[in-house]
């Protein structure tokens, strides 16, 4: 293991560190045996450090994917109780608040698809606006961008980008509770008044993909998802906006710190107590950050509906699920048999609900929540389900993607964004892309394995195997 | 110590790197990297210019302040900086950024930067020769 922290093999999929120093709580890791030998140094200190943590519950908790973050783990989960003293970190949302996946049905299937996959790469590459210095059709005034912040999907909707019937499958509802527009400053909203519906860059993208098996028929039935059928996911955040929010509230906890007796192991672990003036304006520009995520995804689904519309009318592109991987929630959960109202943070971590949960929609209540994991470009992605064991594992979350396993520099050293065009190309894989760097930075060897992130995922009990997904056309900014 | 740019691995994002004689020239070193995170700095000619101004309690604090505005600016004026001049006296950096509107086919910007961290930040003076001044940027 590349770590000199003492790390101890409690049960075949999970790792202990426990509590030393200043730390309140144990850092637990879920990971195969060759997942944690490959996860950096990093991890286990930034996991330790987040121990620290006043009103930190439980433990601190680090995912398959686990790894080098801000502050917390690229991976981490961590919950806090207000009522202890316990604080909230914008490190710890990150500054792509609510990226997250969304998944659409289409109806299709590869016979469809095959003979237009080109001119449906080019005609989303074209409509769905992506990548530096692009501009959403969209652009918000002052009372209207209020509405975005105070609504998300919900205002999306309203607007006409969408149905209610959208809305009953994405977290909250489609609108995030507690957003305090006003807490988002000038700039973050200058920063976003063109970007609505844009696609972001980087490893963000829109793909086209076939799903190529199914591992539990009750619950792939529940979800739609037989073998052959093609699926839409759209991996995005929250724009300029939330990077914003991120850029600011970093600086103000970090000056701020001192003022709350707060000892930070790591400036970049900067917080504030969720009781206090700070931390109560960085959950309501947080909130108003998830709800722009939300709404800039439902728009992204709209536009691409329209491009299906013209190319394959008929075709209905029906919402699976939507899920945000950074951000922090006010959950209940059960602690040594105890209702508790916990903050709890996802950093590069997805919320994966048990059945029987109330907050996932009916139809799919039984089953678990969905949770999709995003693959890397030209590998796979899969579709899972949360687990009733994953409360008591990690608050109910499981991983979020297959997690970075070389530098972007390295990347485009030992890989050429023409030739990875054309490989895929040849796999019947279509790329389209504004920059070929950009390409080489997202190779699928710069990547972890995702299919092993995600067996530990199922095998750890944070989350069921229900589908894997192949991708046939990736446009990213 | 003569200026000069560089970029350092970080996983998921990026580090960039200025090296300067002075602390202003790490500054703006640090700031042509930061460019060359989205694309040849060398293709940029100093059409339009931008006026910067940040203030912070410490050193540390002030260049991540100077990288978030000019990322800032990039987003909000949809331009690609490629040259730039600092000031900096008591906690206050006053600054100017030359640069032209992204041309996505003439710049093919590879990656938007989301914004500065204190993931290996430092500003520090090396023994008697010169400044660095490094962070990662999230991409």
């Amino acid at each position: 293991m590349q770590t000199n922290i003492p790390v101890k093999h409690e049960a075949e999929f999970t790792w202990r560190v426990e509590p030393s120093g200043q730390m309140r709580v144990p850092a637990i890791i879920y990971a195969t045996q060759e997942l944690i030998e490959g996860m950096d140094a990093k991890v286990f200190e930034q996991a330790c450090n987040v121990a620290k943590l006043p009103g930190i519950v439980q433990a601190s908790y680090a995912m398959p994917d686990a790894h080098w973050g801000y502050g917390f783990p690229i991976g981490g989960v961590a919950a806090f109780d207000a009522d202890e003293g316990g604080v909230v970190s914008a490190g710890g949302v990150g500054f792509d608040i609510s990226c997250g996946v969304r998944t659409l049905h289409t109806g299709l299937h590869l016979e469809d698809i095959e003979p237009r996959k080109l001119q449906l790469a080019d005609a989303l590459f074209r409509h769905i606006p992506a990548g530096v210095g692009s501009t959403g059709a969209i652009h918000l005034s002052g009372s209207e961008m209020k509405a975005m912040l105070k609504g998300g999907a919900r205002w999306a909707v309203e607007q006409g980008y969408g149905t209610e019937a959208d809305l009953e499958r994405v977290e909250e509802h489609g609108c995030m509770a507690g957003a305090l527009p006003g807490e988002v400053s000038d700039k973050a909203k200058k920063r976003q008044k063109n970007e609505m519906g844009t696609l972001g860059s980087g490893n963000h993208y829109l793909e086209l993909q076939r799903v190529v098996a199914t591992y539990d028929d009750a619950i792939a039935g529940a979800f739609g998802l037989t073998q052959g059928d093609i699926v839409i996911s759209i991996h995005c955040g929250s724009r300029g906006l939330g990077h914003q929010i991120g850029t600011e509230f970093l600086k103000r906890m970090v000056v701020s710190a001192g003022g709350y007796n707060i000892t930070l192991p790591d400036r970049e672990l900067a917080c504030a107590p969720i009781y206090s003036e700070t931390g109560e304006a960085y959950l309501g520009a947080m909130r108003a950050g998830i709800n722009c995520a939300l709404a800039n995804r439902q728009i992204i689904t709209h536009l691409t509906r329209q491009v299906f519309n013209k190319l394959f009318p008929g075709a209905k592109l029906n919402l699976l699920y939507d899920v945000s991987h950074n951000t922090c929630k006010l959950e209940t959960h059960r602690i040594e048999g105890k209702k508790r109202q916990l903050f709890v943070h996802r950093k590069g971590a997805t919320r994966a609900f048990g059945p029987g949960h109330p907050d996932i929609p009916s139809a799919l209540r039984p089953f678990g929540q969905p949770v999709l994991i995003g693959g890397s470009m030209g590998t796979a992605s899969y579709i899972l389900a949360g687990t009733r064991e994953s409360e008591t594992l990690a608050f109910s979350s499981a991983c979020h993607g297959a997690g970075r396993a070389m530098s972007r520099r390295k990347a485009t050293k030992i890989w050429h964004g023409r030739s990875l065009v054309d490989e895929l190309a040849v796999r019947g894989i279509v790329i389209r892309s504004p920059s070929l760097r950009g390409v080489a930075e997202e190779a699928p060897g710069a990547y972890k394995d995702v299919s092993e992130v995600v067996e530990a995922a199922d095998r750890a009990g944070l989350a069921r195997k229900v589908a894997r997904l192949e991708p046939l056309v990736c446009v990213k900014g | 110590m003569s200026q000069c740019w560089s970029h350092f691995s970080h996983d998921a994002d990026m580090g960039v790197r200025g090296q300067g004689e002075t602390l202003e020239q790490a500054f703006e070193q640090a700031g042509v990297a930061l460019t060359a995170v989205i694309c040849n700095p060398d293709t940029l000619s100093p059409q339009t210019r931008v006026e910067i101004h940040c203030e912070a309690p410490d050193i540390e604090l002030l260049f991540v302040d100077w990288l978030n505005d000019l990322i800032y600016q990039m987003a909000t004026r949809k331009l690609l900086f490629g040259r730039f001049k600092v000031q900096i006296s008591d906690q206050q950096l006053l600054g100017q950024a030359w640069g032209e509107p992204v041309d996505a086919s003439k710049h093919a910007p590879a990656v938007e930067i989301k914004g500065a961290t204190y993931t290996a930040l430092s500003v520090s003076k090396v023994q008697g020769n010169g400044w660095i001044a490094q962070c990662v940027v999230d991409v």
